[in-house]
């Protein structure tokens, strides 16, 4: 433990607005170099957590380091090693990119001239050499999203806090985005993201910690998160109603569990250990015994699963807020 | 934990400035050039827009037309004298007691849009962020006077009062102005969006007209008369007439008499009032 370099700690973070508790009892431990993902419903306290860690907003109780600082008695020290990206592009929409990134660069302190050479190689480095000298008028929102981004990396930071950096956007947009942060974190940048999108946190996280109420309710790799859940289930749908009970015989055999059947859409589906020596011999055997399957496969819980069972019983009420649309294909299913 | 402490110092940025343990003179250093980086961001913006003036002005300019020209026959001044050369000192102070507004829109635009809470992320000197607005707006007053005096002497007006009385009407002008930067933040501070600081005009325009600016305070009714006398910016018009030589319809009460230390002493009381407030609003940014 001493030897893993840690970015991030906070221990017993509280946070409270008038009536409502924010943060209660938030504890996190980020190791460096790594994406880390923040997941959960609106007002959850994601956005209280990341604005405490980057020192925007002073804590009630606990304590939280960042890179190696005290948020509440270092912050200036915390600020000079952080980058932070807010729920929205926190640019100068008047100025073009170029006199942004300067802008940004001198109040770093960094002096006039590294500040516009910082600027130039940051454009390169975000692919908007082009748009450099352009209004943010003219910029799509991925592109205020990335030179957003650029803005938070002009010291190179250890650390930088993404709040949300997708949010609004459009699919290319974000896909433009995620390379960037990639690209970031190729370079051993550690990255705090908070997330309502779970493909998201998915797609980026190397670790993700779920929070709802204002605490962390769980915190794992995202695989191992879905497998905490149920591991890898296999799926069939027959042509016929009438194929169900064979078909459900079949499944029983191979499966590792109970197979759950759904007359309407005449599915089955049961858990399974080994993955594809099931799927074969499922196959296989419905084939011989002349079931027609009209699709079979594989499929491991998604993110949305995981979330909602370790939210559901708590607080079935926000998280059918947050995701109406994953509860209603869970009842479908 | 003393291990990863180490390790982490260690891994500092590069030759960056470390200004976090620095002492007073380099604070001050640092508070002074990061001011400068928002105003020169501020200045930026009206080389970039330069249409944003004619936006503030416009509402002066129409003032000119209908106050001048369509009005203007009409309007006389008590005691005598030229109604535009009346009018003019009036605009000029209307255009300050107003831009309040502008200040509360920038401020709540960059709240909004989450600038301010970039600038509060970063090692830069906090009071820049509040005293580089102030730097900007007065920079921009600056800026609209010119083009307001501009045009006043093109329909006619002149000053009589010689070059050092001038510019210290001037100056009076500016001093109401950088009082109500204060009000201005500390507004922008407190209404939650940019339509919400548009509304202020509801209070921008009576605070403006209810006093000397158009007319005499002696031909209101006696009681909107008396309010419109101790607006400050009645105070600040009639000392500037007094400066530039212009009729200023002067009446014999307390408060018309001494103009000239009220236009001193008003934004100051403004400022007593509304800049710990504005500072107050901005440190509770981080409850």
């Amino acid at each position: 433990m001493t030897h893993t370099p840690v970015a991030i700690r906070a221990e017993g973070l509280r946070k409270h607005y008038k009536e409502k508790r924010a943060l209660d009892g938030f504890d996190l431990t980020v190791p460096k170099g790594m994406v880390y993902g923040l997941l959960g419903p609106n007002g959850a306290g994601k956005t209280t957590a990341v604005r405490i860690l980057a020192t925007l907003v002073r804590l009630d109780e606990g304590q939280a380091e960042v890179a190696g600082h005290d948020v509440v008695t270092q912050p200036r020290r915390v600020r000079q090693k952080i980058g932070f990206t807010g729920q929205y592009a926190a640019v100068d929409e008047v100025l073009t990119g170029r006199q942004n990134l300067r802008m940004f660069g001198r109040l770093f302190h960094l002096g006039a001239k590294r500040a516009a050479r910082r600027a130039d190689e940051l454009l390169e480095q975000f692919d908007l050499v082009d748009a450099a000298d352009k209004g943010l008028k003219e910029y799509s929102g991925g592109m205020r999203r990335r030179l957003d981004l650029a803005a938070s990396m002009i010291l190179a930071p250890e650390i930088l806090f993404l709040d949300e950096p997708t949010t609004g956007l459009d699919p290319r947009g974000r896909n433009e985005v995620w390379q960037a942060i990639r690209a970031l974190v190729t370079s051993g940048t550690t990255v705090l993201l908070t997330t309502q999108y779970l493909d998201e946190a998915d797609q980026l996280a190397e670790r993700i910690a779920v929070i709802d109420h204002g605490r962390v309710i769980a915190d794992d790799a995202p695989a191992h998160l879905k497998s905490l859940i149920g591991g890898d289930r296999i799926e069939v749908v027959v042509h016929g109603a009438d194929d169900i009970p064979a078909a459900a015989t079949v499944v029983a055999r191979v499966a590792s569990g109970e197979p759950q059947i759904d007359e309407e859409n005449r599915r089955l589906h049961a858990p399974v250990t080994d993955r594809v020596a099931a799927l074969t011999e499922i196959a296989r055997t419905l084939h011989d015994q002349g079931v027609a399957v009209e699709d079979i496969g594989l499929r491991r819980p998604t993110l949305d699963e995981v979330f909602l069972s370790f939210t559901g019983d708590r607080s079935e009420e926000t998280a059918e807020r947050a995701m109406g649309e994953t509860v209603k294909e869970e009842a479908a299913v | 934990m003393t291990n990863q402490t180490l390790d982490m110092t260690s891994a500092a940025v590069p030759d960056v400035t470390d200004d976090s343990g620095e002492g007073m003179g380099q604070r001050l250093y640092w508070a002074m050039a990061d001011c400068w980086t928002i105003v020169r961001r501020g200045l930026t913006h009206y080389v970039r827009q330069p249409s944003n003036i004619a936006w503030q002005l416009g509402f002066p300019i129409v003032a000119v037309l209908l106050f001048g020209y369509v009005f203007g026959s009409a309007m006389s001044v008590p005691g005598g004298g030229d109604y535009r050369e009346y009018l003019m000192p009036g605009l000029f102070g209307m255009t300050m007691a107003m831009s309040f507004m502008n200040t509360a829109y920038l401020v709540v635009y960059d709240t909004a849009k989450g600038v301010t809470d970039r600038f509060r992320s970063m090692p830069m000197a906090p009071s820049a962020v509040v005293t580089g607005r102030g730097v900007s707006d007065l920079v921009g007053a600056s800026l609209d006077l010119l083009v307001l005096a501009v045009m006043a002497l093109i329909v006619g007006w002149r000053s009589d009062g010689g070059l050092l009385a001038t510019l210290a009407a001037f100056a009076l002008f500016l001093w109401l102005r950088f009082a109500l930067i204060w009000v201005g933040i500390w507004l922008g501070l407190l209404v939650p969006n940019e339509e919400a600081a548009g509304s202020l005009f509801a209070v921008a325009f009576p605070f403006a007209m209810i006093s000397s600016v158009f007319v005499s305070p002696a031909l209101m009714p006696d009681w909107l008369g008396a309010i419109a006398l101790w607006n400050p910016v009645s105070s600040t018009v009639t000392a500037a007439r007094e400066l530039f030589g212009n009729p200023a319809a002067v009446g014999d009460t307390w408060i018309e008499q001494h103009a000239l230390l009220m236009a001193v002493v008003w934004p100051l009381v403004i400022m007593a009032v509304f800049l710990p407030l504005a500072v107050r609003r901005f440190q509770n940014l981080s409850r």
